[in-house]
């Protein structure tokens, strides 16, 4: 069947010959603009003065906005109204737009845009976690807390107890394409819009806002995306925005592109937080009490923080059944980039702060970590009523548990125990070098946590030769899709996978969309074109039957062949039939999660439909002489349910991998002391490299199915994987341990620097 | 100035506008192809790798993004759009990247299959090496060595065959073209303000993110004299434009641990492009040439017009950024020792490849009946300058080969150095780090397991 089927990347031709087309690569007419910002170099101030004449009186530059020449909203946020395109008075950051250039080429608008003097009253800037504590700058009155049990009271009952501290960095997303946008004014006050965007539909919004026209007067089309990872969610807004205005006042078709390193200054990035906790376990290493305190670095404007910060919470058990548990979740405003969404939205580090209890509570009491985590999982799934319902700390009954099993088995396969205990033999022979294995397990939940954003919509359009074109409200940043989505309406429809091909996301065919994000893509837009399919299937079955005296339950479509008792017809025969017969051959399909309901204010419901599982073993080696370390190998078993596209799903947990252990690696962001941020290009910023990648890696995908009426009983899979990660993290940590007796109290990222420090500290000789 | 190169065979002829014009914007601006995508312009990335071949006949990936045009002069350059044949029959590299889904998000991937079709060319197999300079952020590469290994063996289609014709490079007033060093010496002599540019590696990020004009540049590696490397019996003399790639060939022989260095310096596409004349030139006090030169005991031959004077190489480094170069001086040869068993270079930076090093450390000491009779050692990122560890040196000089006396030197490195705290790292761990540099020299030398990269799963 087509829909299991590892078939290639819907455009893995175009990739690989250099035809498929990035917003920068569309041929745009003659006469196109191009754009630039001129950025703040303050992290807080008043701006005093803007002095833009040489900017104007540059050869070649047509227009220079600021924010008073806006004649509409000046607004980019995708939340709370708080992010102006360009500082209106004040500065929040260093790197704020302050001012708009419209120039002939791309490099001019750069090079005029330096031309410009800004003053700023510069204030104290408010930059660290522990600053913006000092000063009470958060976003929401006060901290979110999540409870469940008598956490206060069960500690002081615990056998052993811990306490501990954890700094998590935050993460550029990297994106090989830079954020990029193209505005083409229509004739009657409408605009197109060509974005490189995981959210159409908002960009649509924030253009009708600042040109103050309908939503049906913008059409956002978006053929693909050059990577995208959550940081296309709402920061290419910017340049949407900046070129639909551009293009109002000129008539002229405006094109804005970042250079990578105003990408990295101007963006959001994952959230840097720190973790605290406070854990009381028994002898076996068994959970008793646990409370977090979260603190998360928000940036200048709220963007998706809340949702980010709540996900980390919701995430904060991993895959544990925690009796008693407090979460503690302080969002925290700050004078840098606005922290943004990120693959896993803020799962990833409430994860690595459990997944760092387990390692801290296992190395107290010198127990396999591996059998620590498993001591503390949630009941495994069964079929028989369980004896206890397992109940998360936002109080969600845990109904599809699988870890157990496929923790057993992954164990079995790599060859944990027999591997852990020559890593002993080869670390008491060798004074240089350690190697330090370790298992982590993931659970991560599926859907929006806002729940009326899990809606999609679907348009799929027959044509009278047989082929179809599905449209859908997802957008293709490189996870395949498209592809997949082909292959559930080949499978839907009974036609052959060559006749069917998706058509760029547009607002204008599937309205009111969701971000392509949350992992949700394939579930929530496969369903919609699902549907849509079986609208599409009824009328053919019904056109068929009529047609041929046969009855519509006996007909069968499939593989492009039409069949029924004494019948055997060809797709393409039924298609022209049916138009002949005036049949509509094109049908909207719509889908909406089940069953979800969740209040994020009192912590408690089921924000998520099921959860996706996987489990990773990591091996390192690390020199105690420089902490330079390396990943040597890596053993993943992950759960995508009945898998859609076997090729594409191992392509997401490799990759989601390799983005992981990168994050916690290293993948490390400096600001110096003024809030300027150091490392804003790949010369300074170090995404994994091609050596990076582990020796040996192997992914296997767990044979199971989805417990819930997912499309064909698959699981998503862009974000979890993601988490797999930790094991590398959590094997330098175990490296680092073969160094001396006292806990390494590794900090992320695990840069060389930082597995020397926490060398220093197994060792007690830290400073 | 009108120059002219085959671009996907084809012979194209054009007049740059200014001698700062990168080959990137040519190809996606003049000749619409835009499958060579920008990922950062600066040469970190490789989205922007196109085959280029010269007059060796070898063709080697560049980053076209730090490429200026009149470099190209008489090359043959391939892009993304030239690895199919004629009738649009795909690259193998290209027929495997999709067999092994290696594409996800597609925008790295014209840049990954012209430096595999590169590798391909010239039967290069350590993909890691050959790929260092390649990012990819979505796939974590593994499907992209499968796919590399899979077409490793697959014959060279016909259509990748192109021998370059060469014809000298025209000349203008603010473009000059020399043909030999004596052609540079006597222009730049007289023009002593103007920018020498060898490959361009550094001066191409004056254009694309200083946003700096030029004004009079000259292309010094058109000086055919200046690209040799001359074996002149106890030491080798190498001109200052040959390029690293190069170099590494030629110090295979003398020292694995140096060609080791120079396997992480930059990537394939900025070794092919660099210099080692621009890397010792520019001064700065990161790049990894200068410590292993020093530590050699490099002799640095200068040039202004006819007038020729040779240094040791650690005394060209005067304060940061300022090197003993007089106006219209400039940097001709390097003098090597042969010699050089001894040597042990080491780098350390965040990422094991393409990355600058927080410290490198180069190492060369002898000794004769137990005891250590000359030490030589220089290290990157730890001054202003590329600088010798001199008062190390002497702590070691006399004493018995032994750990004991590596463990007492290591105090004297904190009176030779100061290193800063940047993004790289901070000061404490440069000091400490460089200073158990010393202690794994000693180990090395002893034979024991000193290298992470050799241990396997």
């Amino acid at each position: 069947m087509s829909a299991s089927a590892s078939l290639p990347h819907d455009a893995a031709r175009q990739h690989v010959s250099g035809s498929a087309r990035y917003v920068d690569d569309i041929p745009t007419p003659q006469g196109t603009l191009h754009l630039a910002f001129g950025l703040s170099s303050c992290a807080a101030g008043q701006i005093k003065s803007v002095d833009l004449d040489a900017v104007r009186a540059c050869p070649g530059v047509h227009l220079v906005l600021e924010a008073k020449d806006l004649p509409h909203a000046n607004d980019v946020s995708p939340s709370a109204h708080d992010e102006p395109l360009l500082a209106d008075g004040r500065v929040h950051y260093a790197g704020q737009p302050i001012f708009l250039v419209v120039a002939e080429s791309h490099h001019l608008a750069r090079r005029a845009a330096r031309l410009a003097t800004v003053e700023i009253a510069a204030e104290p800037a408010i930059l660290t976690i522990e600053q913006a504590l000092a000063a009470e700058s958060r976003f929401e009155d006060g901290p979110r807390i999540y409870t469940k049990g008598n956490p206060t009271g069960a500690m002081d009952d615990a056998i052993h107890r811990l306490q501990g501290q954890i700094n998590l960095g935050g993460q550029e997303h990297f994106y090989l394409e830079g954020q990029a946008a193209l505005a083409l004014a229509g004739d009657h006050d409408d605009v197109v819009i060509h974005s490189s965007t995981q959210h159409p539909t908002e960009i649509q919004h924030k253009v009708a806002e600042a040109l103050n026209i309908a939503l049906h007067a913008v059409r956002v089309e978006v053929r693909r995306m050059g990577g995208g990872f959550g940081g296309k969610e709402s920061q290419g807004n910017a340049l949407a925005v900046a070129c639909a205005l551009a293009a109002s006042r000129t008539g002229r078709p405006c094109k804005m592109r970042y250079d990578r390193d105003d990408d990295f200054i101007i963006t959001g990035k994952r959230h840097d937080c720190q973790i605290a906790y406070n854990v009381g376990f028994d002898d076996s290493g068994r959970i008793q009490a646990l409370e977090f305190t979260h603190y998360f670095r928000c940036g200048w404007a709220l963007d998706l923080s809340l949702p980010v910060a709540d996900r980390a919470m919701l995430h904060a058990d991993n895959a544990y059944d925690l009796p008693h548990v407090k979460i503690t979740s302080h969002r925290l405003k700050t004078n840098t980039q606005s922290a943004t969404a990120f693959r896993g939205f803020g799962g990833p580090q409430g994860m690595v702060g459990i997944e760092r209890v387990m390692d801290h509570v296992a190395h107290s009491l010198s127990c396999d970590p591996a059998a620590v985590r498993r001591r503390n999982y949630y009941p495994e799934m069964t079929s028989k009523p369980a004896a206890r319902p397992a109940i998360t700390p936002y109080h969600m009954e845990v109904t599809d548990f699988i870890l157990g099993e496929m923790t057993g088995s992954l164990l079995q396969r790599c060859d944990y125990h027999a591997r852990k205990a020559e890593i002993a033999r080869w670390n008491a022979g060798n004074a240089l070098f350690k190697r330090g294995i370790a298992f982590s397990p993931v659970k991560f939940g599926i859907s929006f946590t806002l729940t009326h954003l899990n809606q999609a919509g679907a348009l799929v359009q027959i044509y009278t030769d047989g082929s179809v074109l599905i449209n859908h409200g997802g957008t293709e940043m490189g996870q395949g899709l498209f592809q997949k989505l082909t292959q559930v309406a080949a499978r839907s429809l009974g036609a052959q996978q060559a006749v069917i091909r998706a058509s760029a996301t547009d607002t204008s065919k599937v309205p009111n969309t969701s971000a392509t994000a949350a992992s949700s893509g394939a579930d929530l837009n496969g369903m919609a074109v699902q549907a849509a399919c079986a609208t599409l299937i009824g009328r053919l079955k019904d056109h068929v039957a009529q047609q041929y005296a046969v009855k519509p339950d006996e007909i069968t479509f499939a593989e492009g062949q039409i069949t029924a008792p004494g019948l055997s017809l060809t797709w393409q025969e039924v298609i022209a039939s049916a138009y002949e017969a005036r049949i509509s051959l094109s049908a909207t399909g719509f889908y909406k999660t089940p069953e979800i309901a969740w209040d994020r204010i009192k912590g408690a419901g089921r924000p998520f439909l099921y959860f996706a599982y996987g489990a990773a073993v990591t091996e390192v080696v690390i020199d105690t002489l420089t902490g330079e370390n390396r990943i040597l190998r890596c053993d993943i078993l992950h759960d995508c349910g009945a898998s859609l596209n076997p090729a594409l799903d191992i392509g997401q947990i490799e990759g989601g991998f390799v983005q992981g252990a990168g994050w916690l690696t290293t993948e490390e962001l400096v600001w110096d002391a003024a809030g300027n941020l150091k490392t804003h290009a790949p010369s300074t910023y170090k995404i994994p490299a091609c050596s990076d990648r582990p020796d040996v890696f192997n992914v296997d995908l767990w044979p199971g199915q989805n417990t819930q009426k997912t499309v064909y009983r698959s699981k998503a899979v862009g974000e979890p994987p993601f988490m797999h990660g930790i094991s590398a993290f959590l094997a330098l940590s175990n490296a680092v341990a073969a160094c001396g007796p006292q806990y390494p109290d590794l900090q992320a990222p695990a840069t060389s620097e930082e597995v020397f420090s926490a060398i220093a500290r197994a060792r007690g000789s830290a400073l | 100035m009108n120059m002219s190169f085959f671009l996907n065979g084809k012979s194209v002829s054009v007049t740059p506008k200014t001698g700062s014009e990168t080959l990137l914007d040519y190809l996606r601006l003049d000749e619409k192809l835009c499958g060579t995508k920008e990922g950062c312009n600066e040469g970190d990335c490789g989205a922007c790798t196109v085959i280029v071949t010269g007059r060796d006949g070898v063709p080697r990936p560049m980053n076209a993004c730090i490429l200026f045009l009149p470099q190209l002069q008489g090359c043959a350059v391939r892009t993304v759009e030239g690895l199919s044949g004629p009738d649009g029959t795909l690259h193998p590299v290209q027929e495997a990247m999709i067999t092994h889904h290696g594409a996800q998000c597609g925008f790295c991937t014209p840049g990954f299959v012209t430096t595999m079709a590169a590798a391909h060319a010239t039967g290069e197999t350590d993909f890691d090496a050959a790929l260092a300079g390649n990012l990819c952020r979505c796939t974590g590469y593994a499907p992209i060595i499968r796919a590399a290994q899979a077409a490793e063996k697959l014959p060279v289609p016909f259509w990748m065959d192109e021998p370059p014709k060469f014809q000298a490079l025209q000349s203008r007033d603010d473009v000059f073209c020399p043909k030999s060093s004596d052609e540079l010496a006597h222009w730049y002599a007289r023009n002593p303000s103007a920018t020498l540019i060898a490959g361009g590696t550094d001066v191409g990020l004056w254009v694309t993110k200083k946003m700096q004009s030029l004004g009079p540049v000259a292309f010094v590696s058109h000086a055919e004299d200046l690209r040799h490397i001359h074996d002149e019996k106890d030491i080798l003399r190498i001109g200052a434009a040959v390029t690293i790639t190069s170099l590494m060939q030629a110090i295979r022989p003398m020292s694995a641990s140096l060609h080791q260095l120079l396997r992480r310096y930059g990537s394939p596409q900025v070794r092919n492009a660099a210099t080692i004349g621009g890397n010792i030139a520019n001064g700065s006090p990161i790049g990894d040439g200068s410590p292993a030169l020093i530590a050699m005991g490099a002799r640095l031959v200068l040039r202004l017009a006819d007038e020729r004077r040779a240094l040791d190489l650690e005394d060209f480094f005067i304060a940061y950024q300022k090197q003993d170069l007089r106006p219209g001086e400039f940097v001709e040869s390097i003098e090597l020792p042969k010699a050089q068993g001894r040597l042990r270079c080491y780098k350390l930076s965040k990422r094991f490849d393409q990355d600058i090093s927080a410290v490198c450390g180069c190492f060369k000491l002898e000794q004769a009946n137990g005891a250590i009779t000359k030490a030589r050692i220089a290290f990157g990122g730890m001054a202003a300058t590329p600088a010798r560890a001199y008062k190390t040196e002497a702590a070691l000089c006399g004493q018995p080969w032994s750990l004991e006396t590596f463990n007492q030197a290591q105090a004297a490195m904190a009176e030779d150095f100061s290193p800063l705290s940047d993004m790289r790292a901070s000061a404490g761990y440069r000091a400490q780090a460089a200073a158990n540099m010393l202690i794994r020299y000693f180990h090395d030398l002893q034979a024991t397991q000193v290298n992470i990269q050799e241990v396997h799963p």
